[in-house]
């Protein structure tokens, strides 16, 4: 074969190839038009009588899932190349941000800029953007102790934002009634959820993986049903109005000042969240907390007392969303049982795992990517809500792990981990050096 | 006495919706071990669909009769096609992730979908065409139970029936349950476990869709919401009989019906959902594997 011959017989390939791709995606496109027919095309109303037919949306979802789907294969090809490239050279290494957490050189500076500039957040940009911000930070602290439950301990827990709720109406109510202020509040409402963790915590025990999520499901729902229904304790789905916002030394703030107290305020809790949890992650109760995830018979063998352990978690990780539900009770001033649905704790169970369970800095980026996201979405309005839940599928596709997967299990595994993560790179590898 | 029979047979309707949708939730948790959250959103697609079509029919003027058959077809259809490509799309990329990872995808999913039909059609409660006239052997008992309950009780006895039937007799129910019991072992000996994953979906979202439009025919309004509170009791009803086995789904969805519908009529309606999670948590704790779940036994 003379070199011309190969050449054009690639190319012929290449062209056989493109013309699948093509026909491929056409069948896609075709699916998609013929999936979406009938809630996107027709438009009936049963009174009037009258049918709309809106083939142009039929006409915009083929194109779109056409040109859509020809990307994605065009970007997938680059990809795996690229990959199976990468996936030799990176056997030894680490990849940019777990150098930058394992080197203290680089994550002190880093962590230092990062500080100060949240320091000048608030005099840089408007009360609004600061408020915004002051959201993210709650919730960095929310998944930091969803964190504890979930990714250290292993407990899959769906109804977390019960306990939340518990901080949040601790205030309100106390406040409301007895004229308590803010502080004295605080520890009340940690303590408080941390004894509601207990109480959640007792009696599932016993219970295993799915078992245990719908009965933390159930139980936050409980606790939503009995804060909308029990008029009397806390006016139902009315809510709670005029919470006093946090005090500073008995001084009278303003509005805007107040946004920026409460968001120096969040900043030094998440600042106490991420020793706080850092600490504990190696301590003997977080080792303890990693040994049961991974096997709990062998944790049992090894005497460790698992039922202390666990309530250990649960109530650890409530204490941080009972503080948190302090704090928005009196940044909002305004509660009700509608703030404490099951898509809040969806949410939250969301930033852990799409930042990376069990990571400190998943969590951080996770929070701020869930949170910021539907706000600078704005621009698309009513689509806001449609991007954000393809968002989350697409970043679960292309990153199943998280955004930044945990330090320790790379220790762990690597090298061998690294040099081999999908088993069907190796037969490839080898097919394409005899070719 | 009769306001008794009364809840029972509400209580039995309810459980019927209940374990059709729990039905899905089952078999698919069987199959590949994932809460499929999008599921309630496959039942609300179902209903839409129904509720289009047999709109549409019904302005063109056709017979009662055939608005039934197709638009039950057609919810069928499009509800198992959904449930098909959500498959392929979010949780097919993620069968080797890690265990928390398909279920955010299917948490996002769920929002996703919602949104999408929120935005086609509207936002507003949309009444649902009355499909099923009252039949007249039933007047004497109407005030008891209405010709729908009888229907939901019946078509879901029925459908129940086929689907024990398929499984245990047809050689796709035979590779089913071969690969829920170990899927490596049934890739093995020559299972085509992706087909096997995509047909359960298909009959699940199917089995949701027949669920979506009694329960709307019986309900008479829908909206895009629905899929989520339906997906969550039914959900419930899937854990209360034992995740993963059918029976246990069937079972599950009675116990939850009846629960609910004695609650609302002897308590307050107020606390029906409150029962309904309490009997859940009370039953896990003295059975936590479920009325009908298998015991795990847990091998170093």
């Amino acid at each position: 074969m003379t070199p011309l011959d190969k050449k054009s017989n690639t190319n012929n390939t290449n062209n056989k190839n493109f013309f699948q791709e093509t026909k491929r995606s056409l069948t896609v496109a075709l699916w998609f038009m013929f999936l979406t027919f009938p809630i996107m095309v027709i438009k009936v109303d049963p009174l009037e009588k009258t049918i709309e037919m809106r083939w142009e949306n039929m006409i915009m979802i083929g194109l779109g899932v056409f040109f859509l789907s020809m990307l994605g294969r065009i970007l997938m090809e680059r990809g795996e190349t690229r990959r199976k490239k990468r996936a030799l050279e990176r056997a030894q290494k680490f990849s940019l941000i777990q150098t930058i957490q394992r080197e203290p050189k680089y994550l002190y500076p880093l962590a230092a800029t990062v500080l100060i500039f949240a320091l000048v957040f608030p005099w840089i940009f408007s009360t609004y953007q600061t408020n915004v911000m002051t959201t993210a930070l709650m919730y960095v602290v929310l998944g930091l102790g969803l964190n504890i439950v979930v990714g250290l301990a292993g407990l899959l827990d769906l109804g977390f934002v019960a306990f939340y709720a518990v901080g949040a109406y601790s205030y309100a109510l106390l406040n409301t009634h007895f004229d308590l202020g803010f502080w004295i509040v605080l520890p009340i409402g940690a303590i408080l959820a941390a004894f509601f963790g207990i109480i959640l915590g007792f009696p599932v025990l016993r219970l295993r993986g799915d078992y245990l999520a719908i009965v933390t499901l159930g139980f936050g729902e409980i606790i939503r049903l009995i804060l909308e229904n029990w008029n009397e304790f806390s006016q139902g789905p009315s809510g709670i109005s005029n919470i006093d916002r946090p005090g500073f030394f008995g001084l009278d703030l303003s509005l805007q000042q107040s946004i920026i107290y409460l968001f120096y305020l969040m900043i030094l809790f998440v600042l106490i969240a991420i020793f706080f949890v850092n600490r504990l992650q190696n301590s003997r109760l977080g080792r303890a907390w990693v040994a049961l995830r991974e096997d709990e018979i062998a944790c049992q063998a090894m005497g460790i007392d698992k039922t202390k352990t666990k309530l250990t978690a649960f109530a650890l990780g409530a204490t941080w969303a009972g503080m948190i539900g302090v704090i928005f009770a009196a940044k909002t001033t305004f509660i009700n049982p509608a703030s404490f649905t099951f898509l809040e704790s969806a949410i939250i169970l969301a930033i852990v795992v799409i930042g990376g369970m069990g990571s400190i800095l998943g969590v951080i980026v996770g929070a701020f990517i869930l949170i910021l996201l539907p706000e600078y979405l704005r621009a698309l309005s009513e689509y806001r809500m449609l991007a954000f839940g393809a968002i989350m599928v697409m970043v679960m596709v292309f990153r199943p792990q998280g955004i930044i997967s945990n330090i320790r299990r790379h220790t762990q595994y690597a090298p061998s981990s690294d040099i081999d993560p999908d088993p069907d790179l190796a037969p490839q590898i080898e097919r394409s050096e005899k070719s | 006495m009769e306001y008794f029979i009364e809840l029972l047979f509400s209580g039995l309707t309810r459980g019927s919706i209940y374990a059709l949708i729990a039905l899905g939730y089952t078999m698919v948790y069987g199959i590949i071990g994932l809460i499929n959250f999008a599921h309630g959103e496959i039942y609300m697609i179902g209903a839409f669909t129904a509720y289009i079509i047999a709109s549409v029919l019904s302005i063109l003027g056709f017979p009662a009769l055939s608005i039934i058959v197709l638009a039950g077809l057609a919810a069928a259809i499009w509800s198992s096609a959904y449930g098909y490509t959500i498959e392929k799309v979010a949780y097919k990329p993620l069968r080797h992730a890690p265990r928390l990872s398909p279920l955010i995808s299917a948490i996002g999913m769920s929002i996703f979908l919602q949104n999408y039909v929120l935005l086609a059609q509207t936002s507003d409660f949309l009444a649902f065409p009355e499909l099923i006239s009252d039949f007249d052997f039933m007047e004497p008992i109407a005030h008891i139970v209405g010709t729908t309950d009888m229907i939901i009780i019946v078509t879901t006895i029925v459908v129940m029936l086929l689907l024990t039937l398929f499984i245990k007799m047809t050689r796709m129910g035979k590779a089913m349950r071969a690969t829920s019991q170990d899927r490596t072992m049934a890739k093995l000996i020559g299972i085509n476990v992706d087909r096997v994953i995509s047909i359960t979906f298909i009959i699940g979202s199917a089995l949701a869709a027949i669920g979506g439009i009694l329960i709307a025919s019986h309900i008479g309004q829908i909206n895009f919401y629905i899929g989520f509170i339906a997906g969550i009791k039914a959900f419930t009803a899937a854990v209360l009989g034992g995740i993963g086995s059918i029976p246990g789904a069937v079972l599950g969805g009675f116990v939850l019906g009846l629960t609910e519908s004695f609650a609302t009529g002897y308590v307050s309606s107020d606390y029906e959902d409150v029962f309904a999670f309490s009997l859940l948590v009370l039953i896990l704790i003295f059975k936590p594997s479920g009325l009908l779940g298998k015991q795990e036994v847990q091998k170093v």
